[in-house]
């Protein structure tokens, strides 16, 4: 039999086709997988590729969120909808609970965050309902201690990630054995950089929470980021509040998460303007990432997404 | 026609300059974004004083990798000119790290090699340019580096190019090999051409790596093969739905056609290709969807479904070339889960062919064990059946892994052998 030379499958479509595939070999060799849902850009992409991978049947995990308590209104108005559109079941692991619960300290002041404290809801959650397999939407393009993270990543008992000790992943043939309390996170999106994000959520047409596109929105300057007024924000002597046009780049905490001054109001201005962008996302907009140089391989190593 | 997405992976010994490389590369395409820059500036200032700036660190990301001054694990980069899209796999060159580097070769479609001009060509370059040549990766590129420290001599280029022909004579696998002389320092010859060596005729490195042609750019043109990862049997009303899910691993397939089911030996025609976007009447690789077959037969995960006069082998009894990872040693006796495709075997290892000697490239015959970092021949022999090709014709259904079940680390890459059943010595 011969075929005829066909047209390459686009770089979005082989991109779509590597994540389906490891989302099936996690289902399939996996006791209890769950799929992480934030409501942001990169869990949405997520979704849809469980959709390709598993309908008509309803999805082989349940999702969930780890809920700090400082999100937009936003976000988790648009998480609830589309987990009702989905049919499908959503856990929420509450920071809040952790911190009544004692096993979380909140931290004080106008720089306070929730962010640390998540590894600790999302690690008592993953034991507490015995997941074995954690789907997460991070991208080796976020970030250097990323750049380095194999799609089908190991964690021990304790949650820890030992980068300098990864198994080897060899072509698509995943290593998923694991002992009683370890557990591994698995990163369809991997490969993908925020640009293919933005392109195939315009591609699919997906709904993303609104903040995603350019709003009025009351906020304040601090060290080169722009801030929302919330109730998790305290301002310091001589922060001023003003208005301006915004939009998000990434879906974290109120509290540490910047806007970005924009005017895209539609998926395709979004793609223009990220195709256009000189600075990373998480460089122009988190300031968790900020703490030191290697801020976030130390706290995925402590068990962070 | 080229391919839309191409990957690459860095190979070569310590120091020789891999990641510098890829950060120049990045840095004279204009793809390092101004926060990323900023980051590296202050991290190069911080190590190396005032006015430094060390691309390498573009890449090495880690704590310990900065500490170190190497690279301990692959790092991987993207990047798009008008032309193409790349995904970089930057991968250590020490030895110690040298399943790392495999990891990263495993699924790239051009090695660049990378030489030191005034160090030469190293054992650890001939058996990265061996492992990359054992992987079946089609496309090479011998960069030799560093040439602003031999005063950019072509007499040295073409010294150290005779030197590595010399050795690649005797390297299977590798379609072309492109000699670039370089100095990723500098940015000679990487992205824009070199003042410093007019002798120089051929492609700076970018060029080369967005024109080349690579096997990959039609993967359709192999016979069909659709291991089943999943089957999809949904429990809520829609009762009659069976569907087989899966990536297609090469070639194409058509509604209506008929097909086979391997190893357990099934006959069916194609009664759908369904995906969330619809019906397909026709789907080629490395595309994802669901099978409908018009009989009902057992098909469960580790199945492969192709056409039937285009069948794999199937047997239980492999030969292949083993690359050992692990610090226990390989034995004959030895037992390991072995994953291939969607199907997961025990398996046990019946004897030990040869060793490879990567430096001559000779091998040595019938040695008693393998250590880290070996690579050799070894035959196989599996509780059930499995549905392989040659690793040289396919590399999705000719490779495989195998895994310690007491520690449960991935021990070793396997490459099923051109004659992979016939030659058992018993
Ligand atoms: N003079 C000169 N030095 C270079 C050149 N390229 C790299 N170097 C230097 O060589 C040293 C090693 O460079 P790296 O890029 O870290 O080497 P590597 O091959 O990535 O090393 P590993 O990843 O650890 O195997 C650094 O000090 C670089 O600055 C070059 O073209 N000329
Ligand atoms: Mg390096």
């Amino acid at each position: 039999m011969s075929v005829a030379a066909r047209p390459q499958l686009s770089h979005l479509r082989a991109l779509e086709s590597e994540a389906i595939h490891v989302m099936r070999e996690v289902a399939a060799e996996f006791e209890r997988p769950v799929l992480l849902f934030s409501g942001g850009k990169d869990s949405i992409v997520l979704l849809r590729l469980a959709e390709k991978a598993f309908r008509p049947a309803p999805f082989p995990f349940p999702l969930m969120h780890v809920d700090t308590g400082h999100n937009f209104p936003e976000v988790i108005e648009y998480r609830d909808r589309r987990v009702a559109e989905l049919g499908e079941r959503l856990i929420v692991a509450s920071v809040q609970d952790s911190i009544d619960a004692g096993r979380v300290v909140e931290e004080t002041g106008p720089r306070a965050s929730r962010n640390r404290l998540q590894t600790v809801t999302l690690l008592d959650a993953i034991a507490e309902h015995g997941f074995d397999a954690a789907f997460g939407g991070a991208r080796r393009d976020e970030e250097r201690a990323r750049a380095k993270e194999r799609i089908m990543s190991f964690r021990d008992d304790f949650g820890q990630w030992d980068p300098k000790n990864q198994r080897p992943e060899l072509w698509n043939l995943y290593n998923g054995r694991i002992n009683k309390g370890e557990h591994v996170r698995v990163f369809p999106l991997s490969n993908w950089t925020e640009l293919d994000v933005w392109e195939y959520i315009d591609a699919e047409q997906l709904e993303v929470p609104s903040i995603y596109f350019a709003h009025e929105r009351e906020v304040f300057r601090r060290d080169g980021m722009l801030y929302a007024i919330s109730p998790f924000t305290e301002l310091i002597d001589g922060e001023e509040v003003f208005s301006d046009t915004v939009r998000y780049r990434t879906v974290g905490d109120m509290s540490c998460t910047g806007g970005v001054l924009s005017k895209a109001e539609t998926l395709e201005e979004v793609v223009l303007e990220i195709a256009a962008t000189t600075i990373t996302e998480r460089g122009e907009t988190r300031a968790d990432d900020r703490v030191s140089e290697a801020a976030m391989e130390d706290r995925k190593k402590a068990g962070y997404f | 026609m080229t391919l839309d997405l191409l990957r690459f992976t860095t190979a070569g010994s310590v120091d020789d300059g891999k990641s510098t490389l890829i950060g120049r590369l990045l840095y004279d395409s204009k793809q390092v974004f101004d926060d990323q820059l900023a980051h590296v500036a202050e991290a190069s200032e911080r190590r190396g004083g005032e006015g430094t700036l060390d691309l390498a660190l573009l890449t090495d990301g880690l704590r310990a990798e900065r500490e170190q001054g190497i690279t301990i694990d692959v790092a991987y980069r993207y990047f798009a000119t008008p032309r193409r899209r790349f995904i970089i796999a930057d991968c250590p060159g020490h030895q110690q790290y040298t399943r790392n580097m495999v990891t990263g070769a495993s699924t790239a479609d051009v090695s660049v090699v990378l030489l030191d001009a005034r160090r030469g060509v190293l054992e650890q370059s001939k058996r990265h340019a061996f492992i990359s040549a054992l992987l079946g990766i089609p496309e090479m590129v011998v960069a030799v580096n560093k040439m602003d420290l031999v005063d950019y001599s072509e007499d040295r280029y073409a010294e150290l190019r005779a030197e590595f022909e010399g050795y690649a004579e005797k390297l299977d696998g590798v379609k072309t090999i492109t000699y670039i002389p370089l100095s990723a320092l500098n940015g000679d010859n990487v992205v824009t051409r070199s003042a410093q060596m007019p002798w120089y005729d051929g492609p700076v490195l970018l060029d080369h790596l967005e024109n080349v042609e690579v096997a990959y750019d039609h993967p359709g043109e192999k016979p069909a093969r659709f291991p089943v990862q999943w089957v999809v049997r949904p429990s809520n009303g829609d009762g009659d739905y069976r569907g087989y899910a899966g990536q297609l691993a090469s070639g194409a397939l058509r509604r209506g056609e008929e097909i086979a089911v391997v190893p357990s030996g099934g006959r069916s025609r194609i009664a759908a290709i369904d995906t969330f976007d619809g019906q397909l009447e026709e789907a080629s690789a490395p595309m994802s969807f669901t099978l409908r077959l018009e009989d009902e037969l057992d098909i469960s995960r580790g199945e492969l479904i192709c056409h039937p006069d285009e069948a794999p082998s199937v047997g239980r009894e492999l030969r292949a070339d083993i690359c050992w990872m692990a610090t226990d040693l390989l034995r004959p006796g030895g037992k390991y889960l072995l994953k291939h495709t969607s199907r997961t075997v025990t398996a046990v290892i019946d004897g030990l062919e040869d060793l490879l000697d990567t430096h001559s490239l000779e091998r040595i015959e019938a040695p008693t064990e393998m250590g880290l970092n070996d690579i050799g021949r070894a035959r196989l022999r599996t509780s059930a059946p499995l549905a392989f090709d040659p690793y040289s014709s396919n590399r999705r259904t000719g490779s495989f892994i195998l895994i310690d079940e007491s520690t449960n680390a991935t021990v070793a890459a396997g490459m099923i052998a051109q004659d992979a059943s016939t030659a058992r010595a018993d």
